[in-house]
């Protein structure tokens, strides 16, 4: 039993550090430039798909993770420079409609290009093996991969953000975006820049989640609903708040799904509403 | 369904049946060609297997000189893309600008939904040559319709009895919370019971997510001595690589309804091997009428035979057998249907009758995944009725 429960908090950790992977983009987006990106989702959606493509052509899965970030850096930059520099000041429905929009657009897309089948994607060959972990259960070395591949990202975002002087402009912007003007640092370089690497990170996260989940039409709604819960949680534009909002997330949507699962929808929901009558700003959030 | 959608059907349905009335008068002439009306996905995810029942189809009516009970036969076809959303629309277009007067469709249990109200609607006969919904040939079931193929709960009943039979007594079980998952998962529990063994857990996942791991971590806990499971297709693989990669396989061994294993194997690899399902056919099985079946079907089409197109070409047989009584009269309702129900249909799976609710009552065989195919091993469960719940059928 007690076997059975640390497979289980593992199992919410590996989800967890996913979730943050996908909402650590999300979140800054929100927090810079005040845009909210329903779109996200299909950005995921998009690198699934693109490793599912490198796989596809026999080329190995980790061509598609750089593939995944420097395509997503070049999109989210074209993506910014176009259509959410126009929508920043503009009001949060134009938003929705727009970023709506963007998903009706990268749905299509995904039908014309690849149908409308579930997919698998295969895990390399050279982690093609398990290791037992706790309680009779095993885990595969790809899912160790991933979850060592978050906390490295996690670690370099955090020191991005907390040490250099880009990440100092990005803590500026999301907490008093009028500290960008004193300090005269270019706003406009900054957002491109925030939302290249926002959809970097979620292409990278849909790269890296394709062989465990599998790529179907839609894949990536669920992720953005829970993705929005985790920068709700934790705080509109918080790093910080991101990452123990995405553990919290992942540990009670498991351990939920596990234990009590008539309720394990709601248990998510549960917790927000729970956080943000506690604390209306996110854990992280500033009030 | 809802109710704002039975209007503007109804008005389709009259289009449809004004652009019929000018076809139908010379149709029913001695020595007009009926037209079957196939609507079968030839696009989307389930192509294959509407191509593969298509071609068995014509493979018997060539068989027959393109002439059921001397009626000459012309095919009608349409794509119905496996989408729920445009079967209403599709089915009144091969209904009334095709004018099809029997129709043998589909794969998809959505979209066989609309085939199913139509032909009650109608009258027009229906042959269902896969969907295994249980409602067809239950709730909905109607003197025009019947089907060749299965129900989502026999698979899966015989699979719960095989376990048992094999000393099994406690078991689990595994699958999408939808529909064919719970009627699969109902017949898998009432199988273990016929054998006295025990159903101790089902766990859900919902549609489609492919997240199994909080699934998979609670299966060593449950003392279980084996998992049975509904999946099909992209999910199937990813669930038997997901199990294997949990180090379940060797502990508490997989097994499922024969869709786990279902033209999937390539994908699933290693994964798969030694997996046991159950199905109504199986690799090498062993019958006169198999071997002559599988050879014509890979000299007409290079292609390997597999369960589909064995549906779709017991589809054709079910219907030869009531035109033959008809003397190729379709809309002689009451000799028609009565013919078919009494039909026995000597099939590459093995003969089948139909149930009183038109549904094949058939061996459920054991398979195990073995190089790479479904090899049969013994038979699960014995001339499997579906029981039908829910029908009460109309007098004709």
């Amino acid at each position: 039993m007690l076997g059975g429960f640390l497979a289980q908090l593992l199992n919410g950790v590996q989800y967890g550090l996913l979730l943050f992977l996908i909402s650590s983009g999300l979140t800054l987006v929100f927090g810079v430039m005040g845009v909210i990106n329903l779109a996200h989702g299909s950005l995921f959606m998009l690198g699934a798909y693109l490793a599912f493509a490198v796989t596809g052509a026999a080329l190995p899965l980790w061509l598609a993770l750089p593939l995944a970030v420097a395509g997503g850096a070049v999109l989210g930059g074209v993506l910014e420079r176009t259509l959410f520099r126009r929508f920043r000041t503009r009001e949060h429905l134009d938003q929705v409609l727009l970023t709506f929009a963007l998903i009706l657009l990268f749905e299509e897309a995904r039908a014309a290009l690849f149908g409308n089948d579930f997919h698998g994607v295969p895990v390399p060959a050279a982690l093609d093996f398990s290791v037992p972990v706790f309680g009779g259960f095993a885990y595969s070395a790809y899912r160790v991969a991933v979850l060592l591949g978050c906390l490295g990202v996690a670690a370099l975002l955090f020191w991005g953000i907390e040490r250099t002087k880009l990440g100092s402009a990005v803590r500026a912007a999301a907490e008093k975006p009028e500290m960008l003007q004193l300090l005269g640092l270019d706003a406009q370089r900054l957002h491109t820049l925030v939302f290249a690497a926002g959809t970097a990170l979620a292409m990278l996260a849909g790269a890296l989640a394709a062989p465990l989940y599998s790529v179907f039409p839609g894949m990536g709604d669920g992720f953005l609903i829970i993705s929005f819960v985790v920068v709700v949680v934790g705080g509109v534009g918080s790093i910080a708040g991101a990452f123990w909002a995405a553990m919290l997330i992942g540990l009670v949507d498991t351990l939920g799904k596990a234990y009590l699962p008539g309720v394990a929808g709601l248990a998510v929901y549960a917790l927000m509403a729970g956080v943000l009558l506690w604390r209306p700003a996110g854990l992280f959030g500033r009030a | 369904m809802s109710h704002q959608v039975i209007p503007a059907l109804s008005r389709r349905a009259l289009l449809g049946a004004a652009a019929l009335a000018p076809l139908s008068a010379p149709a029913l002439a001695q020595g007009a060609a009926l037209k079957l009306g196939l609507m079968l996905p030839y696009s989307g995810t389930f192509a294959a297997l509407g191509e593969n029942i298509t071609a068995a189809i014509e493979m018997y009516l060539a068989e027959k000189g393109g002439r059921l009970g001397g009626r000459a036969v012309q095919l009608v076809k349409l794509d119905d893309e496996s989408d729920p959303s445009k079967a209403v629309q599709n089915v009144n277009r091969l209904l009334g600008r095709d004018g099809a007067q029997a129709m043998i469709g589909t794969v998809h249990s959505g979209v066989v939904l609309a085939m199913v109200q139509a032909s009650r609607e109608k009258g027009v006969p229906l042959i269902i040559p896969n969907a295994g919904n249980a409602n067809a040939t239950g709730e909905l079931c109607a003197p025009s319709i019947f089907r060749t193929s299965f129900t989502n709960w026999q698979p899966a009943f015989g699979m719960g009895k095989a376990l048992a039979a094999q000393g099994v007594k406690r078991a689990a079980w595994i699958s999408w919370d939808y529909a064919a998952g719970r009627e699969a998962g109902q017949g898998f529990e009432q199988g273990l019971k016929s054998g006295g063994a025990e159903l101790v857990k089902s766990l859900w996942l919902p549609f489609p997510e492919a997240n199994f791991q909080p699934l998979l971590a609670q299966v060593p806990g449950l003392g279980v001595q084996a998992v049975g499971s509904f999946f099909a297709g992209g999910g199937a693989v990813q669930f038997v690589k997901d199990y294997a990669a949990a180090g379940l396989k060797n502990s508490v061994p997989l097994c499922g309804s024969g869709f786990l294993t279902e033209g999937t194997l390539a994908a699933q690899g290693a994964a798969a091997e030694g997996v046991r399902t159950a199905l109504h056919y199986g690799d090498g099985l062993d019958n006169a009428k198999n071997h002559a079946f599988r050879a014509a079907f890979k000299a007409r089409t290079g292609r390997e035979a597999d369960v589909y197109a064995v549906q779709g070409y017991d589809a054709a047989q079910l219907l030869a057998v009531g035109l033959e009584a008809t003397k190729g009269d379709i809309a002689a309702e009451r000799a028609l249907v009565t013919a078919m129900r009494a039909a026995r249909i000597d099939s590459p799976r093995g003969a089948f009758t139909l149930s009183a609710q038109h549904n094949p009552v058939q061996n459920i065989y054991l398979r195990q995944a073995t190089e790479g195919q479904n090899k049969v091993i013994g038979i699960a469960a014995p001339a499997l009725a579906d029981p039908g719940t829910g029908c009460r059928m109309a007098s004709i």
